[in-house]
Protein backbone atom coordinates (compact mmCIF):
# COMPACT_ATOMS: atom_id res chain seq x y z
CA UNK A 1 0.00 0.00 0.00
CA UNK A 2 1.12 3.83 -0.24
CA UNK A 3 2.18 5.57 1.88
CA UNK A 4 -1.25 7.48 2.93
CA UNK A 5 -2.22 9.68 5.94
CA UNK A 6 -3.24 6.95 8.61
CA UNK A 7 -6.74 6.33 8.77
CA UNK A 8 -7.32 8.83 11.85
CA UNK A 9 -11.30 9.20 11.64
CA UNK A 10 -10.90 9.93 15.48
CA UNK A 11 -10.47 13.53 15.17
CA UNK A 12 -12.08 14.32 12.42
CA UNK A 13 -14.65 16.45 12.96
CA UNK A 14 -18.35 14.80 13.52
CA UNK A 15 -20.79 14.56 10.76
CA UNK A 16 -19.00 16.08 7.65
CA UNK A 17 -22.24 15.47 5.42
CA UNK A 18 -24.54 13.18 4.27
CA UNK A 19 -21.85 10.75 2.37
CA UNK A 20 -18.77 8.56 3.51
CA UNK A 21 -15.32 9.64 3.11
CA UNK A 22 -14.54 10.34 -0.06
CA UNK A 23 -17.82 11.90 -1.51
CA UNK A 24 -18.44 8.59 -4.21
CA UNK A 25 -21.56 8.82 -6.14
CA UNK A 26 -24.49 8.13 -4.29
CA UNK A 27 -27.03 5.06 -5.05
CA UNK A 28 -29.25 5.69 -2.44
CA UNK A 29 -30.01 9.29 -1.02
CA UNK A 30 -32.10 9.75 2.57
CA UNK A 31 -32.87 13.46 3.37
CA UNK A 32 -34.81 15.09 6.08
CA UNK A 33 -35.75 11.55 7.56
CA UNK A 34 -38.13 11.71 10.99
CA UNK A 35 -38.83 8.87 12.75
CA UNK A 36 -40.31 8.14 16.29
CA UNK A 37 -42.02 5.08 18.35
CA UNK A 38 -44.12 6.54 21.08
CA UNK A 39 -43.12 9.60 21.41
CA UNK A 40 -39.12 8.80 21.14
CA UNK A 41 -37.37 10.08 18.55
CA UNK A 42 -35.35 7.83 16.71
CA UNK A 43 -34.33 9.85 13.57
CA UNK A 44 -34.46 13.92 13.39
CA UNK A 45 -33.84 15.38 9.93
CA UNK A 46 -31.44 12.64 9.09
CA UNK A 47 -29.40 12.93 5.88
CA UNK A 48 -27.70 10.13 4.45
CA UNK A 49 -25.64 9.20 1.05
CA UNK A 50 -25.71 5.35 0.42
CA UNK A 51 -22.59 5.27 -2.67
CA UNK A 52 -23.76 2.62 -5.66
CA UNK A 53 -22.13 -0.77 -5.90
CA UNK A 54 -20.51 -0.61 -2.58
CA UNK A 55 -20.41 -2.29 0.62
CA UNK A 56 -21.60 0.00 3.57
CA UNK A 57 -21.76 -1.64 6.89
CA UNK A 58 -23.69 0.11 9.77
CA UNK A 59 -22.47 0.24 13.25
CA UNK A 60 -23.44 1.30 16.39
CA UNK A 61 -24.67 1.47 20.06
CA UNK A 62 -27.54 -1.11 21.06
CA UNK A 63 -30.77 0.15 19.80
CA UNK A 64 -29.77 3.27 18.09
CA UNK A 65 -31.57 2.90 15.27
CA UNK A 66 -29.82 0.92 13.17
CA UNK A 67 -32.31 -1.90 11.98
CA UNK A 68 -34.88 0.74 12.14
CA UNK A 69 -32.42 2.88 9.29
CA UNK A 70 -32.60 -0.15 7.04
CA UNK A 71 -36.24 -0.93 7.61
CA UNK A 72 -37.61 2.81 7.05
CA UNK A 73 -35.46 2.67 3.70
CA UNK A 74 -36.59 -0.69 2.52
CA UNK A 75 -40.15 0.17 3.56
CA UNK A 76 -40.49 -2.09 6.19
CA UNK A 77 -41.71 0.45 8.29
CA UNK A 78 -43.25 3.70 7.55
CA UNK A 79 -41.03 7.00 7.59
CA UNK A 80 -42.32 9.93 9.55
CA UNK A 81 -41.55 12.43 6.98
CA UNK A 82 -38.70 12.98 4.75
CA UNK A 83 -37.44 11.18 1.18
CA UNK A 84 -35.83 8.28 0.41
CA UNK A 85 -34.62 8.01 -3.50
CA UNK A 86 -32.81 5.52 -4.91
CA UNK A 87 -31.18 6.23 -8.09
CA UNK A 88 -33.92 9.40 -7.67
CA UNK A 89 -36.35 6.56 -8.29
CA UNK A 90 -39.07 5.55 -5.54
CA UNK A 91 -38.66 2.35 -3.52
CA UNK A 92 -41.91 1.07 -5.29
CA UNK A 93 -39.92 1.77 -8.67
CA UNK A 94 -36.81 0.29 -7.50
CA UNK A 95 -36.08 -3.78 -6.59
CA UNK A 96 -34.88 -4.19 -3.44
CA UNK A 97 -33.54 -7.46 -1.44
CA UNK A 98 -33.29 -8.10 2.46
CA UNK A 99 -32.23 -10.62 4.35
CA UNK A 100 -33.80 -10.91 7.97
CA UNK A 101 -31.89 -12.06 10.90
CA UNK A 102 -34.50 -14.40 11.82
CA UNK A 103 -33.77 -17.03 9.48
CA UNK A 104 -35.98 -19.70 10.67
CA UNK A 105 -38.80 -16.67 10.29
CA UNK A 106 -38.30 -15.15 7.40
CA UNK A 107 -38.32 -18.63 4.46
CA UNK A 108 -41.49 -20.58 4.07
CA UNK A 109 -41.35 -23.88 5.76
CA UNK A 110 -43.69 -25.06 3.45
CA UNK A 111 -41.86 -25.27 0.55
CA UNK A 112 -39.12 -26.72 -0.39
CA UNK A 113 -35.32 -24.25 -0.59
CA UNK A 114 -35.76 -24.23 -4.30
CA UNK A 115 -39.29 -23.04 -4.38
CA UNK A 116 -38.25 -20.91 -1.75
CA UNK A 117 -36.09 -18.87 -4.08
CA UNK A 118 -38.28 -19.58 -6.80
CA UNK A 119 -41.77 -17.92 -5.49
CA UNK A 120 -39.70 -14.70 -5.32
CA UNK A 121 -40.01 -14.79 -8.71
CA UNK A 122 -43.16 -16.06 -9.63
CA UNK A 123 -44.19 -12.72 -7.92
CA UNK A 124 -42.42 -11.15 -10.10
CA UNK A 125 -44.40 -12.16 -12.55
CA UNK A 126 -41.47 -14.62 -14.28
CA UNK A 127 -43.23 -17.62 -15.56
CA UNK A 128 -41.98 -20.71 -14.16
CA UNK A 129 -40.34 -22.58 -16.49
CA UNK A 130 -37.82 -19.29 -16.55
CA UNK A 131 -37.84 -19.42 -12.77
CA UNK A 132 -36.23 -22.64 -12.21
CA UNK A 133 -33.75 -21.37 -15.17
CA UNK A 134 -32.79 -18.54 -13.43
CA UNK A 135 -32.52 -20.37 -9.77
CA UNK A 136 -30.41 -23.24 -11.39
CA UNK A 137 -28.27 -20.50 -13.04
CA UNK A 138 -27.94 -18.57 -9.66
CA UNK A 139 -27.10 -21.84 -7.47
CA UNK A 140 -24.01 -22.49 -10.17
CA UNK A 141 -22.82 -18.73 -10.71
CA UNK A 142 -22.44 -18.77 -6.94
CA UNK A 143 -21.36 -22.11 -6.07
CA UNK A 144 -23.87 -23.05 -3.73
CA UNK A 145 -23.74 -27.00 -2.56
CA UNK A 146 -26.84 -27.31 -0.70
CA UNK A 147 -29.55 -29.85 -1.76
CA UNK A 148 -32.22 -26.79 -2.78
CA UNK A 149 -34.92 -30.14 -2.79
CA UNK A 150 -34.68 -30.08 1.31
CA UNK A 151 -37.14 -28.00 3.37
CA UNK A 152 -35.48 -25.33 4.96
CA UNK A 153 -36.07 -26.74 9.06
CA UNK A 154 -33.89 -29.90 7.52
CA UNK A 155 -31.08 -27.28 6.98
CA UNK A 156 -28.29 -25.81 9.35
CA UNK A 157 -28.83 -22.51 9.74
CA UNK A 158 -25.93 -20.89 7.97
CA UNK A 159 -27.54 -23.06 5.00
CA UNK A 160 -30.74 -21.56 5.89
CA UNK A 161 -29.39 -18.43 5.83
CA UNK A 162 -27.45 -18.42 2.35
CA UNK A 163 -31.02 -19.88 0.86
CA UNK A 164 -32.38 -16.52 2.16
CA UNK A 165 -29.39 -14.22 0.81
CA UNK A 166 -30.62 -16.51 -2.54
CA UNK A 167 -33.95 -15.48 -2.45
CA UNK A 168 -33.44 -12.00 -1.99
CA UNK A 169 -30.74 -12.30 -4.87
CA UNK A 170 -32.55 -13.64 -7.43
CA UNK A 171 -34.48 -10.88 -8.45
CA UNK A 172 -31.51 -9.10 -9.25
CA UNK A 173 -32.10 -6.48 -6.54
CA UNK A 174 -30.21 -3.05 -7.36
CA UNK A 175 -29.52 -2.74 -3.09
CA UNK A 176 -29.67 -5.85 -0.59
CA UNK A 177 -30.19 -5.12 2.45
CA UNK A 178 -28.71 -7.53 5.47
CA UNK A 179 -30.10 -7.02 9.68
CA UNK A 180 -27.77 -8.65 11.19
CA UNK A 181 -27.77 -12.32 9.47
CA UNK A 182 -25.22 -14.17 11.07
CA UNK A 183 -25.77 -13.17 14.39
CA UNK A 184 -28.02 -16.56 15.45
CA UNK A 185 -25.43 -18.88 14.30
CA UNK A 186 -22.32 -20.29 15.69
CA UNK A 187 -19.03 -18.97 15.29
CA UNK A 188 -17.65 -21.11 13.21
CA UNK A 189 -20.63 -21.06 10.25
CA UNK A 190 -20.71 -16.99 11.06
CA UNK A 191 -16.93 -17.14 9.68
CA UNK A 192 -17.60 -19.01 6.47
CA UNK A 193 -20.90 -17.07 5.67
CA UNK A 194 -18.86 -14.13 5.56
CA UNK A 195 -16.50 -15.79 3.12
CA UNK A 196 -19.68 -16.65 0.86
CA UNK A 197 -21.33 -12.87 1.47
CA UNK A 198 -18.05 -11.06 0.32
CA UNK A 199 -17.52 -13.67 -2.62
CA UNK A 200 -21.23 -12.40 -3.46
CA UNK A 201 -20.65 -9.17 -3.26
CA UNK A 202 -17.63 -9.31 -5.74
CA UNK A 203 -19.39 -11.23 -8.04
CA UNK A 204 -23.23 -9.29 -8.09
CA UNK A 205 -21.73 -6.05 -7.44
CA UNK A 206 -24.86 -5.21 -5.91
CA UNK A 207 -24.86 -2.31 -3.26
CA UNK A 208 -25.18 -3.76 0.25
CA UNK A 209 -25.62 -2.61 3.53
CA UNK A 210 -25.26 -4.52 6.52
CA UNK A 211 -26.39 -3.97 9.77
CA UNK A 212 -24.12 -5.62 12.57
CA UNK A 213 -23.28 -5.70 16.26
CA UNK A 214 -19.56 -7.18 15.17
CA UNK A 215 -16.86 -4.55 14.57
CA UNK A 216 -14.46 -6.79 12.96
CA UNK A 217 -17.46 -7.99 10.69
CA UNK A 218 -18.46 -4.33 9.90
CA UNK A 219 -15.25 -3.51 9.09
CA UNK A 220 -14.07 -6.66 7.05
CA UNK A 221 -16.82 -6.58 4.85
CA UNK A 222 -17.39 -3.57 4.30
CA UNK A 223 -16.00 -0.46 1.44
CA UNK A 224 -17.36 2.51 4.11
CA UNK A 225 -18.65 1.92 7.54
CA UNK A 226 -21.69 3.88 8.77
CA UNK A 227 -20.97 4.85 12.38
CA UNK A 228 -24.30 5.99 13.89
CA UNK A 229 -24.65 7.86 17.34
CA UNK A 230 -27.04 7.48 20.06
CA UNK A 231 -30.63 8.44 20.01
CA UNK A 232 -31.66 10.48 17.81
CA UNK A 233 -29.58 8.94 15.29
CA UNK A 234 -26.67 10.81 13.06
CA UNK A 235 -23.89 9.79 11.30
CA UNK A 236 -20.41 9.77 13.62
CA UNK A 237 -18.35 9.06 11.10
CA UNK A 238 -18.21 7.34 7.79
CA UNK A 239 -15.00 6.30 6.94
CA UNK A 240 -13.03 4.40 4.06
CA UNK A 241 -12.46 1.05 4.61
CA UNK A 242 -9.25 1.59 2.18
CA UNK A 243 -8.17 -2.83 2.27
CA UNK A 244 -7.97 -4.28 -0.99
CA UNK A 245 -10.42 -7.54 -1.57
CA UNK A 246 -10.59 -10.26 -1.61
CA UNK A 247 -9.91 -9.92 2.01
CA UNK A 248 -9.28 -13.00 4.23
CA UNK A 249 -7.74 -14.36 7.41
CA UNK A 250 -4.80 -11.72 6.72
CA UNK A 251 -6.58 -9.20 6.70
CA UNK A 252 -7.61 -9.19 10.43
CA UNK A 253 -4.10 -8.75 10.90
CA UNK A 254 -3.21 -6.08 8.49
CA UNK A 255 -2.39 -2.89 9.98
CA UNK A 256 -4.53 -0.66 8.16
CA UNK A 257 -7.35 -3.03 9.39
CA UNK A 258 -6.85 -3.06 13.24
CA UNK A 259 -6.29 0.55 12.90
CA UNK A 260 -9.45 1.92 11.63
CA UNK A 261 -11.07 -1.06 13.83
CA UNK A 262 -9.47 0.95 16.84
CA UNK A 263 -10.47 4.18 15.88
CA UNK A 264 -14.41 2.75 15.16
CA UNK A 265 -14.04 1.25 18.44
CA UNK A 266 -12.83 4.80 19.96
CA UNK A 267 -15.94 6.37 17.98
CA UNK A 268 -18.32 3.83 19.29
CA UNK A 269 -17.21 3.86 23.08
CA UNK A 270 -17.57 7.74 23.10
CA UNK A 271 -20.96 7.00 21.96
CA UNK A 272 -22.24 4.80 24.26
CA UNK A 273 -20.20 6.93 26.89
CA UNK A 274 -22.43 9.50 26.27
CA UNK A 275 -25.77 8.13 27.30
CA UNK B 1 -31.34 -44.29 22.99
CA UNK B 2 -34.62 -45.81 22.92
CA UNK B 3 -34.62 -49.76 22.58
CA UNK B 4 -36.76 -51.52 19.88
CA UNK B 5 -37.97 -53.54 23.23
CA UNK B 6 -39.60 -49.85 24.07
CA UNK B 7 -42.06 -49.91 21.55
CA UNK B 8 -43.72 -52.55 23.40
CA UNK B 9 -44.08 -50.93 26.66
CA UNK B 10 -47.32 -49.71 26.10
CA UNK B 11 -48.66 -53.40 26.09
CA UNK B 12 -47.36 -53.79 30.06
CA UNK B 13 -50.36 -51.16 30.53
CA UNK B 14 -52.95 -53.14 28.66
CA UNK B 15 -51.86 -56.58 29.94
CA UNK B 16 -52.14 -54.97 33.77
CA UNK B 17 -55.59 -53.40 33.02
CA UNK B 18 -56.66 -56.93 31.77
CA UNK B 19 -54.56 -58.63 35.06
CA UNK B 20 -56.93 -56.22 36.90
CA UNK B 21 -59.74 -56.60 35.64
CA UNK B 22 -59.05 -60.79 36.16
CA UNK B 23 -58.49 -60.17 39.73
CA UNK B 24 -61.66 -58.13 40.06
CA UNK B 25 -63.71 -60.62 38.79
CA UNK B 26 -62.43 -63.53 40.07
CA UNK B 27 -62.42 -61.97 44.13
CA UNK B 28 -65.79 -60.32 43.48
CA UNK B 29 -64.85 -56.96 43.98
CA UNK B 30 -68.50 -56.01 42.36
CA UNK B 31 -71.58 -58.72 41.47
CA UNK B 32 -70.02 -60.63 38.54
CA UNK B 33 -73.45 -59.79 36.61
CA UNK B 34 -72.05 -55.80 36.65
CA UNK B 35 -68.08 -57.10 35.57
CA UNK B 36 -68.48 -59.76 33.26
CA UNK B 37 -64.59 -61.45 33.11
CA UNK B 38 -62.67 -59.98 30.26
CA UNK B 39 -62.41 -62.91 27.76
CA UNK B 40 -66.83 -62.67 27.98
CA UNK B 41 -66.35 -58.51 26.87
CA UNK B 42 -63.87 -59.60 23.68
CA UNK B 43 -66.30 -62.08 22.79
CA UNK B 44 -68.84 -59.73 22.39
CA UNK B 45 -66.73 -57.10 20.92
CA UNK B 46 -65.74 -59.78 18.12
CA UNK B 47 -69.00 -61.14 17.51
CA UNK B 48 -70.57 -57.76 17.67
CA UNK B 49 -68.07 -55.92 15.33
CA UNK B 50 -68.02 -59.23 12.67
CA UNK B 51 -71.04 -58.50 11.33
CA UNK B 52 -73.23 -58.15 14.42
CA UNK B 53 -75.50 -55.04 15.35
CA UNK B 54 -72.34 -53.11 17.09
CA UNK B 55 -70.89 -52.85 13.52
CA UNK B 56 -73.93 -51.52 12.24
CA UNK B 57 -73.84 -48.66 15.07
CA UNK B 58 -70.84 -48.58 14.89
CA UNK B 59 -70.68 -47.27 11.28
CA UNK B 60 -73.42 -45.34 11.98
CA UNK B 61 -71.89 -42.81 14.47
CA UNK B 62 -69.41 -42.62 12.50
CA UNK B 63 -71.03 -41.24 9.97
CA UNK B 64 -72.51 -38.98 12.26
CA UNK B 65 -69.63 -37.92 13.54
CA UNK B 66 -67.60 -37.35 10.43
CA UNK B 67 -70.77 -35.26 8.67
CA UNK B 68 -70.64 -33.05 11.60
CA UNK B 69 -67.27 -32.01 11.22
CA UNK B 70 -67.21 -31.98 7.75
CA UNK B 71 -70.46 -29.08 8.18
CA UNK B 72 -68.30 -27.43 11.02
CA UNK B 73 -65.29 -27.35 9.02
CA UNK B 74 -66.89 -25.86 5.79
CA UNK B 75 -68.27 -23.23 7.89
CA UNK B 76 -65.49 -22.67 10.53
CA UNK B 77 -62.65 -22.54 8.24
CA UNK B 78 -63.52 -19.69 6.07
CA UNK B 79 -65.09 -17.57 8.56
CA UNK B 80 -62.31 -18.27 11.03
CA UNK B 81 -59.83 -16.96 8.06
CA UNK B 82 -62.17 -13.85 8.18
CA UNK B 83 -62.18 -13.00 11.40
CA UNK B 84 -58.71 -13.79 11.30
CA UNK B 85 -57.69 -11.41 9.39
CA UNK B 86 -59.76 -8.56 10.55
CA UNK B 87 -58.58 -8.27 14.19
CA UNK B 88 -60.80 -5.55 15.11
CA UNK B 89 -63.98 -7.85 14.08
CA UNK B 90 -62.33 -10.54 15.69
CA UNK B 91 -61.94 -8.40 19.14
CA UNK B 92 -66.12 -7.53 18.31
CA UNK B 93 -67.36 -11.11 18.43
CA UNK B 94 -64.52 -12.50 20.24
CA UNK B 95 -67.01 -12.92 23.61
CA UNK B 96 -70.13 -14.66 21.93
CA UNK B 97 -66.96 -17.37 20.17
CA UNK B 98 -66.13 -18.16 23.97
CA UNK B 99 -68.97 -18.01 25.42
CA UNK B 100 -70.38 -20.59 23.40
CA UNK B 101 -67.27 -22.58 22.78
CA UNK B 102 -67.50 -22.49 26.95
CA UNK B 103 -71.22 -23.83 27.04
CA UNK B 104 -71.38 -27.73 27.18
CA UNK B 105 -72.87 -28.76 23.98
CA UNK B 106 -75.29 -30.92 25.44
CA UNK B 107 -77.01 -28.04 27.25
CA UNK B 108 -77.79 -27.24 23.39
CA UNK B 109 -79.50 -30.65 23.01
CA UNK B 110 -83.14 -29.45 24.17
CA UNK B 111 -82.98 -26.42 21.76
CA UNK B 112 -81.80 -28.19 18.61
CA UNK B 113 -84.25 -30.86 19.32
CA UNK B 114 -86.97 -27.94 19.44
CA UNK B 115 -85.84 -27.10 16.05
CA UNK B 116 -84.67 -30.25 13.98
CA UNK B 117 -86.94 -32.58 15.64
CA UNK B 118 -85.38 -36.34 16.87
CA UNK B 119 -83.79 -37.58 13.58
CA UNK B 120 -80.18 -37.62 12.45
CA UNK B 121 -80.10 -33.68 11.86
CA UNK B 122 -80.71 -32.99 15.65
CA UNK B 123 -77.70 -34.97 16.36
CA UNK B 124 -75.00 -34.23 13.69
CA UNK B 125 -76.14 -30.62 14.09
CA UNK B 126 -75.22 -30.12 17.89
CA UNK B 127 -72.26 -32.01 17.20
CA UNK B 128 -70.94 -29.73 14.05
CA UNK B 129 -72.31 -26.32 16.72
CA UNK B 130 -69.81 -27.57 18.88
CA UNK B 131 -67.01 -28.74 16.87
CA UNK B 132 -67.38 -25.53 14.57
CA UNK B 133 -66.57 -23.42 17.64
CA UNK B 134 -63.61 -25.19 18.14
CA UNK B 135 -62.81 -25.06 14.55
CA UNK B 136 -63.31 -21.36 14.14
CA UNK B 137 -61.37 -20.16 17.28
CA UNK B 138 -58.39 -22.15 16.46
CA UNK B 139 -58.28 -21.02 12.51
CA UNK B 140 -58.71 -17.26 13.30
CA UNK B 141 -56.05 -17.57 16.34
CA UNK B 142 -53.43 -19.31 13.21
CA UNK B 143 -54.48 -16.59 10.89
CA UNK B 144 -53.94 -13.83 13.89
CA UNK B 145 -50.44 -14.94 14.54
CA UNK B 146 -48.91 -15.58 11.25
CA UNK B 147 -44.93 -14.78 12.27
CA UNK B 148 -44.53 -10.86 10.80
CA UNK B 149 -41.32 -11.91 9.70
CA UNK B 150 -42.90 -14.15 6.87
CA UNK B 151 -45.27 -11.85 5.82
CA UNK B 152 -42.62 -8.79 5.72
CA UNK B 153 -40.60 -11.05 3.47
CA UNK B 154 -43.32 -11.74 0.82
CA UNK B 155 -44.09 -8.42 1.41
CA UNK B 156 -40.56 -7.29 0.16
CA UNK B 157 -40.23 -9.48 -2.31
CA UNK B 158 -43.11 -7.39 -3.82
CA UNK B 159 -46.48 -9.82 -2.72
CA UNK B 160 -49.80 -8.21 -2.92
CA UNK B 161 -51.90 -8.03 0.04
CA UNK B 162 -53.98 -10.99 -1.91
CA UNK B 163 -51.05 -13.30 -2.54
CA UNK B 164 -49.86 -12.16 0.70
CA UNK B 165 -53.08 -13.86 2.21
CA UNK B 166 -53.37 -16.94 0.54
CA UNK B 167 -49.48 -17.96 0.27
CA UNK B 168 -48.59 -16.92 3.37
CA UNK B 169 -51.00 -16.23 5.94
CA UNK B 170 -53.14 -19.14 4.97
CA UNK B 171 -50.23 -21.80 4.89
CA UNK B 172 -49.32 -20.31 8.53
CA UNK B 173 -52.48 -21.01 9.94
CA UNK B 174 -52.45 -24.39 8.89
CA UNK B 175 -50.77 -26.25 11.58
CA UNK B 176 -53.19 -24.15 14.03
CA UNK B 177 -56.74 -25.27 11.77
CA UNK B 178 -55.55 -28.77 12.37
CA UNK B 179 -55.33 -28.45 16.08
CA UNK B 180 -58.72 -27.36 15.67
CA UNK B 181 -60.05 -29.93 13.64
CA UNK B 182 -58.32 -32.56 15.69
CA UNK B 183 -60.00 -31.06 19.52
CA UNK B 184 -63.36 -30.38 17.31
CA UNK B 185 -63.59 -34.52 15.89
CA UNK B 186 -63.11 -35.86 19.31
CA UNK B 187 -65.47 -33.18 20.63
CA UNK B 188 -68.02 -34.04 17.72
CA UNK B 189 -67.26 -38.12 18.81
CA UNK B 190 -68.48 -36.96 21.89
CA UNK B 191 -71.31 -34.69 21.68
CA UNK B 192 -72.90 -37.44 19.05
CA UNK B 193 -72.61 -40.40 21.39
CA UNK B 194 -73.97 -38.89 24.40
CA UNK B 195 -76.82 -37.29 21.52
CA UNK B 196 -77.27 -41.17 20.07
CA UNK B 197 -78.20 -42.30 24.60
CA UNK B 198 -80.71 -39.53 25.33
CA UNK B 199 -82.38 -38.50 22.33
CA UNK B 200 -85.11 -41.00 21.45
CA UNK B 201 -82.31 -42.39 19.80
CA UNK B 202 -82.48 -45.86 17.57
CA UNK B 203 -79.33 -46.48 16.76
CA UNK B 204 -75.77 -45.57 17.25
CA UNK B 205 -72.48 -47.04 19.94
CA UNK B 206 -74.21 -44.27 22.11
CA UNK B 207 -77.03 -46.24 22.11
CA UNK B 208 -75.92 -49.72 22.11
CA UNK B 209 -74.69 -48.35 25.38
CA UNK B 210 -76.90 -47.24 26.73
CA UNK B 211 -80.10 -50.33 25.65
CA UNK B 212 -76.87 -52.64 26.80
CA UNK B 213 -77.08 -51.57 30.08
CA UNK B 214 -80.45 -51.04 30.58
CA UNK B 215 -80.78 -54.63 29.53
CA UNK B 216 -78.18 -55.66 31.93
CA UNK B 217 -76.56 -57.20 29.07
CA UNK B 218 -73.00 -56.14 30.60
CA UNK B 219 -69.98 -57.86 28.07
CA UNK B 220 -72.34 -56.13 25.41
CA UNK B 221 -72.33 -52.97 26.98
CA UNK B 222 -68.46 -53.04 27.31
CA UNK B 223 -68.03 -54.27 23.91
CA UNK B 224 -69.62 -50.97 22.58
CA UNK B 225 -67.46 -48.89 25.35
CA UNK B 226 -64.28 -50.18 23.46
CA UNK B 227 -65.97 -49.71 20.25
CA UNK B 228 -66.43 -46.27 21.42
CA UNK B 229 -63.01 -45.80 22.81
CA UNK B 230 -61.13 -47.60 19.56
CA UNK B 231 -63.26 -44.98 17.68
CA UNK B 232 -62.25 -41.89 19.28
CA UNK B 233 -58.05 -43.30 19.29
CA UNK B 234 -58.50 -44.40 15.85
CA UNK B 235 -59.89 -40.94 14.05
CA UNK B 236 -57.30 -39.51 16.54
CA UNK B 237 -54.65 -41.44 14.54
CA UNK B 238 -55.71 -40.85 11.20
CA UNK B 239 -56.18 -37.20 11.90
CA UNK B 240 -52.52 -36.81 13.12
CA UNK B 241 -51.24 -39.07 10.39
CA UNK B 242 -53.08 -36.46 7.55
CA UNK B 243 -51.34 -33.96 9.73
CA UNK B 244 -47.99 -35.04 9.57
CA UNK B 245 -48.23 -35.29 6.07
CA UNK B 246 -49.98 -32.15 5.08
CA UNK B 247 -48.72 -29.51 7.64
CA UNK B 248 -45.01 -31.62 7.53
CA UNK B 249 -43.50 -28.42 9.10
CA UNK B 250 -45.24 -28.16 11.77
CA UNK B 251 -43.55 -27.84 15.24
CA UNK B 252 -40.40 -27.46 13.10
N1 LIG C 1 -41.91 -1.09 16.31
C1 LIG C 1 -41.36 -0.39 17.33
N2 LIG C 1 -42.16 0.21 18.25
C2 LIG C 1 -41.61 0.92 19.25
N3 LIG C 1 -40.30 1.07 19.44
C3 LIG C 1 -39.46 0.50 18.58
C4 LIG C 1 -39.95 -0.27 17.47
N4 LIG C 1 -38.89 -0.72 16.76
C5 LIG C 1 -37.78 -0.26 17.40
N5 LIG C 1 -38.12 0.48 18.48
C6 LIG C 1 -37.18 1.16 19.36
O1 LIG C 1 -36.37 1.98 18.56
C7 LIG C 1 -35.02 1.92 18.98
C8 LIG C 1 -34.14 1.49 17.83
O2 LIG C 1 -34.42 0.14 17.52
P1 LIG C 1 -33.55 -0.70 16.50
O3 LIG C 1 -33.49 0.03 15.20
O4 LIG C 1 -34.09 -2.04 16.48
O5 LIG C 1 -32.13 -0.68 17.20
P2 LIG C 1 -30.78 -1.40 16.74
O6 LIG C 1 -29.82 -0.29 16.46
O7 LIG C 1 -30.32 -2.20 17.90
O8 LIG C 1 -31.07 -2.23 15.53
C9 LIG C 1 -34.97 0.99 20.16
O9 LIG C 1 -34.97 1.74 21.32
C10 LIG C 1 -36.23 0.20 20.03
O10 LIG C 1 -36.69 -0.16 21.30
MG1 LIG D 1 -31.26 -4.38 15.27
Amino acid sequence: MTMTAPLDVVSAPVCLGPGPDGSPSAHITVRGLHKQFNGTVIYENFDLDIPRGKFVSVFGPNGCGKSTLINLISGLIPIDSGQVRFDGKTLAQTKIGYVFQNYREALFPWMTAFENIVYALLLRKVARPEAEERVHKLVTHLGVKIDLKLYPYMMSGGQQQLVSIMRALIIEPEVLFLDEPFSALDYEMTLFMREQLQRIFEETGTTMVLVSHDLEEAVYLADYVLLLTRRPGRIAAYPLVDIPRPRNDATLADKDFVLLKASCLEIFQREVRRG
Amino acid sequence: MTKTSDRYLPLIGVAGLILFWYVGYWVKIVDPVLLPPPHAAAMALWKGMAGGNLYSDFLVTVYRTLAAISIAAVIAIPLGILLGANERLYRSVEFVIDFFRSTPASAMFPLFLVIFGVGDRTKIFVAAFGAMLVILFNVAYGVMNARKTRILAAKIMGASNWRIMKDVVLMESLPQTFVGLRNGISLALVIVVVAEMFIGSVNGIGNRVFTAQQMFEMPDMYAAIFAAGALGYGMNIVFLMIEKSYVHWSGK
